[in-house]
């Protein structure tokens, strides 16, 4: 039972709280807010923190010049290209390995986890080398396949650790009940399975999403994602800043917020169940 | 029977699953193993035999086997050293400050507040900005030397201005990446921390154990799974850490800030120098296992229940 | 109907087998529990009855047709499982019309069904909840539901009560006897609360490791146990269960006495020293030491019996009251 806790120790937590959780997300209100400044204003000596003149400027000027759209688009492609392809094979057998487990169901998902392991740069220049090939390089098609292979092993097990919550019960019930393999997986696993499959739907777009190993490596111009897109803007050192923080409130603010409502499922997901 | 939810009891091992729905299963299963295998087989197997060349995209020609050279080339460069011990420091600074401030912040976040849910909202933001972005928000709006936050900080108090990506390149960057992945690890042991039974806190209060022994021997140790959880995870991002030395220091200055992945990738895309880089590749992928070895065990004890 | 036959029937996992031949037959209208100790095999004779698992060897035949390949559903038996196994996504409405709608009932003859069965379930005004919004006991009448409105041949109870707490469980163990009143129809009842046994069934089977050790009526296992396993097993507070000069006088190996059948008299056959006395109002439990015949002598006595802790007391057992038990554990004439 939660303890009556005087109003004076709560309001001692709340402002203490508050003050640790403001100076973590300073950098990204700082961000938003330099977004909305001029260049001179950016880099104003003593900052301006609230009193400037607001403008949209800089995003106007974002999209004109660097098609900040383009890229946005690549990242919507690849973020949930290889999660949905990533779904499409890990669902069978995340189902498979929680419903039909064997001897070796464990040893396989070990397995699976430890090719995580695998560091990419071990691997960078043979990929390279065949996606130059292939004529993959510098494509979203290329970039798909390759977030799809890296983030499989984590849908897997995500995927697995939600059904195999499903109790093997509702299914005997349900057996018990005159449902058919049809009826039971459209009546029953399905709708309970959904859920879950919503939470890695949304996990792995934001892990894709903010991948930046192979998008930087594999794209140039043509497929660079908003990672990419970002990381140009640190070549040339100027006065660039409100710029900067323009395309960068764009880059983070879809997955910020998509972030905001998964975070219910984020620890159980990312996790595996093992944390609930 | 073809029925792939027939075996409910998986407590009793295959034993009820039908010959069926066992072949069904294999069916299942396959397109990912296969993948994960070939994802796993070719380009390991291509690193392997390109370690072996002489092999530089820049000079076109036959690339003769030249066998261990590339190795001894890669491990007895000073940039290897460095490479090695950046690595390690990272990815222990980085967890030392995420497991130790993550429980922190998570006791504080777990007293009673006003507006908790929003504060949770503010504290996990910066797990979900992209790598590249809060790099060089940090390397510019921050750490500039002349424009950046701090610099107007240190002057305000009367301070020099500091240049941390020149002066303190390895430790701007672990503070980036402390920054990103703090959230994720309060996050989690916000969560485990609400999982522990209040009852067991009030019996230990009834015995006489102070709030630190409380925290020391029940509140920690219902922590451990979740902190090995953290660690597990966390390393596995850790140790490809590459893009926040992209765009904040690109490794330097010297090698002051690279670690084995950046190392590699100068070698691959920047010197071209296929062999180096596999080379290098491989040893990566050494390093890479033998903590996974350790990791693995520790999280096949700590999962099982 | 719903008479339930099993002929020779055995299971097996892998090479553990679970249920050696084993012969039963439930009559029709019956109700019939199957208790035991946990790991005795009960759950598993009742899942093979199901037809959750297959049986190994055997037949299982339901009103006199072998039903041993007969798939769960078209069995014509409805299961009540231990954790309700009720579809979370499911309104309780829902929940009861699945069967239904899995047999294609048609719209009227469902509704009409539900009602009857939430009336008589007390869940009319929760028909539009989900599972998750009810308590532990309306789960529980959820699942009940599920299985009447199926108009089953026979019900099969998988320890259907033990999630509930005490006195939840008191209150459904009569709903459920009301129920087998009402309807008349077959069930079978898994449990290994000898209480539950005792309260609710017309014939109960003891099992052990699977072995059936004795089939009656409560009375009959009461009062004529064919085992040391039965006698243990069945009543509460235990029997007494005495060895070595005491039982050698009565030429057996051991004998046994319930707790009612010793009386606390001025100068009995056998003496003690009053443990802890345990005073339920109606009835006085004395644990006795010190009686050279066992550790522990339990002995019930009236209500207003002021004993306490410490007294020595003077016992006599009711001579015609004790039951005989040979070397190997076999009940004597």
């Amino acid at each position: 039972m939660a303890r009556a806790v005087s109003n004076q120790r709560k309001a001692i937590n709340t402002a203490v709280a508050w003050i640790i959780a403001l100076l973590i997300f300073f950098p990204i209100l700082w961000t938003i807010l330099t977004s909305f400044k001029t260049e001179a204003e950016a880099i104003a000596d003593p900052p301006s923190f609230l009193f400037f003149n607001w403008t949209l400027d800089n995003y106007t000027t974002v999209q004109a010049r660097s098609d900040y759209f383009g890229h946005f688009w690549n990242s919507v492609v690849i973020s949930v290209g290889s999660t949905i392809l990533g779904l499409i094979i890990a669902i069978p057998s995340a189902w498979a390995m929680a419903f039909v487990p064997g001897k070796q169901t464990k040893n396989v998902l070990m397995w699976m986890l430890s090719t995580k392991m695998l560091p990419p740069v071990g691997v960078l220049v043979p990929i390279y080398l065949i996606f130059r090939d292939v004529g993959l390089l510098d494509t979203r098609f290329g970039l798909v396949i390759v977030l799809m292979l890296i983030n499989l092993p984590i849908i897997i097990w995500m995927l697995y650790s939600y059904f195999r919550e499903i109790p093997g019960e509702i299914l005997e019930a349900a057996r018990m009940d005159g449902a058919g393999l049809r009826s039971e997986i459209l009546y029953v696993l399905t709708p309970m399975a959904v859920p879950g499959i919503a939470s890695t739907l949304l996990l792995n777009i934001i892990l894709a999403w903010n991948e930046a190993f192979w998008t930087l490596t594999l794209t140039a111009a043509n497929s660079a994602p908003l990672t990419a897109f970002i990381a140009s803007y640190s070549s040339p050192e100027g006065l660039f800043y409100a710029k900067l923080s323009a395309a960068s409130t764009m880059a983070i603010a879809p997955i910020l917020i998509m972030g905001w409502f998964s975070q219910k499922q984020l620890v159980r997901g990312l996790t595996f169940g093992a944390v609930k | 029977m073809t029925d792939p939810g027939r075996n409910p009891g998986a407590d009793l091992g295959g034993d009820m699953a039908t010959q069926h729905s066992r072949s069904a299963a294999r069916v299942m299963i396959a397109p990912s193993v296969i993948l994960l295998l070939l994802w796993m087989l070719v380009p390991l197997g291509m690193t392997i035999y390109f370690s072996l060349l002489r092999y530089n995209l820049l000079m076109p020609g036959a690339n003769p086997f030249i066998g261990f050279e590339n190795y001894a080339y890669f491990l007895t460069d000073p940039a290897f050293q460095a490479a090695i011990w950046n690595t390690l420091i990272l990815v222990a600074g980085v967890l030392f400050i995420t497991v130790v401030g993550g429980i922190l912040i998570a006791l504080l976040l777990d007293q009673p507040m006003w507006g908790q849910g929003l504060v949770r909202i503010l504290v996990i933001s910066p797990f979900f900005v992209m790598p590249t972005v809060s790099a060089l928000v940090w390397k510019n709006m921050f750490m500039n030397p002349v424009n950046g936050l701090f610099a107007h900080l240190f002057e305000f108090i009367g301070l020099q201005p500091f240049d941390f990506l020149s002066q303190a390149p390895l430790a701007s960057i672990i503070g980036i990446v402390s920054w990103q992945w703090l959230p994720f690890a309060t996050l989690i042991l916000l969560t485990a921390m609400q999982s522990l039974d209040s009852e067991q806190i009030e019996a230990a209060e009834m015995d006489g154990a102070s709030p630190f022994s409380r925290f020391w021997y029940i509140v920690l140790p219902h922590l451990s799974r979740a902190i090995t959880v953290v660690i597990l995870i966390q390393t596995i991002f850790l140790l490809s850490i590459f893009a926040e030395i992209f765009v904040t220091t690109a490794g330097g200055p010297g090698t002051a800030s690279t670690n084995l992945t950046f190392l590699i990738y100068l070698e691959s895309l920047q010197r071209f120098d296929v062999g180096t880089a596999s080379a290098g590749g491989v040893v990566a992928i050494i390093l890479a296992n033998i903590v996974a070895i350790f990791l693995m065990r520790m999280i096949g004890k700590n999962l099982d229940a | 109907m719903g008479q339930i036959t099993l002929e020779k029937v055995t299971k097996s996992f892998g090479d553990v087998e679970v249920i050696p031949p084993l012969d039963l037959t439930i009559e029709d209208g019956e109700f019939c529990v199957f208790v035991g100790p946990s790991g005795c095999g009960k759950s598993t004779l009742l899942r093979l009855i199901a037809g959750l698992e297959d049986i190994s060897s055997g037949a299982i035949k339901i009103d006199g047709s072998d039903a041993s390949d007969v798939p769960p559903a078209k069995r014509g038996l409805a299961m009540v499982f231990q954790s309700y196994a009720l579809y979370p996504h499911m309104s309780v409405r829902k929940n009861i019309a699945f069967p239904m709608k899995m047999a294609g009932v048609s719209q009227d003859e469902q509704n009409r069904r539900i009602e009857s069965a939430a009336k008589a379930l007390n869940l009319t005004d929760y028909l539009e909840r989900r599972p998750g919004q009810l308590s532990g006991g309306q789960r529980q009448r959820v699942a009940i539901g599920r299985a009447i409105v199926r108009e089953p041949a026979a019900f099969l109870f998988d320890e259907p009560l033990s999630n509930l707490d005490a006195a939840l469980r008191v209150g459904m163990r009569l709903e459920i006897s009301e129920l087998h009143e009402r309807l008349k129809t077959t069930m079978i009842y898994v449990t290994h609360d000898q209480v539950e046994a005792m309260t609710m069934a017309d014939k109960i089977v003891v099992l052990r490791a699977g072995n059936i050790e004795q089939v009656g009526s409560p009375l009959d296992l009461y009062k004529h146990p064919r085992n040391l396993f039965v006698a243990g097993f069945i009543g509460s507070p235990k029997m007494n269960l005495i060895e070595g000069e005491a039982a050698a006088r009565h030429d057996a190996k051991t004998i046994g006495i319930r707790p009612e059948h010793i009386e606390v008299t001025e100068a009995g056959e056998w003496q003690g020293r009053v443990g802890v006395a345990e005073h339920l109002g109606s009835d006085t439990f004395l644990h006795v030491h010190d009686t050279g015949l066992t550790d522990i002598l339990t002995v019930r006595s009236t209500g207003e019996m002021g004993l306490r802790h410490g007294d020595c007391v003077s016992l006599s057992p009711r001579h015609d009251q004790i039951h005989r038990f040979d070397a190997s554990g076999l009940r004597m004439a």
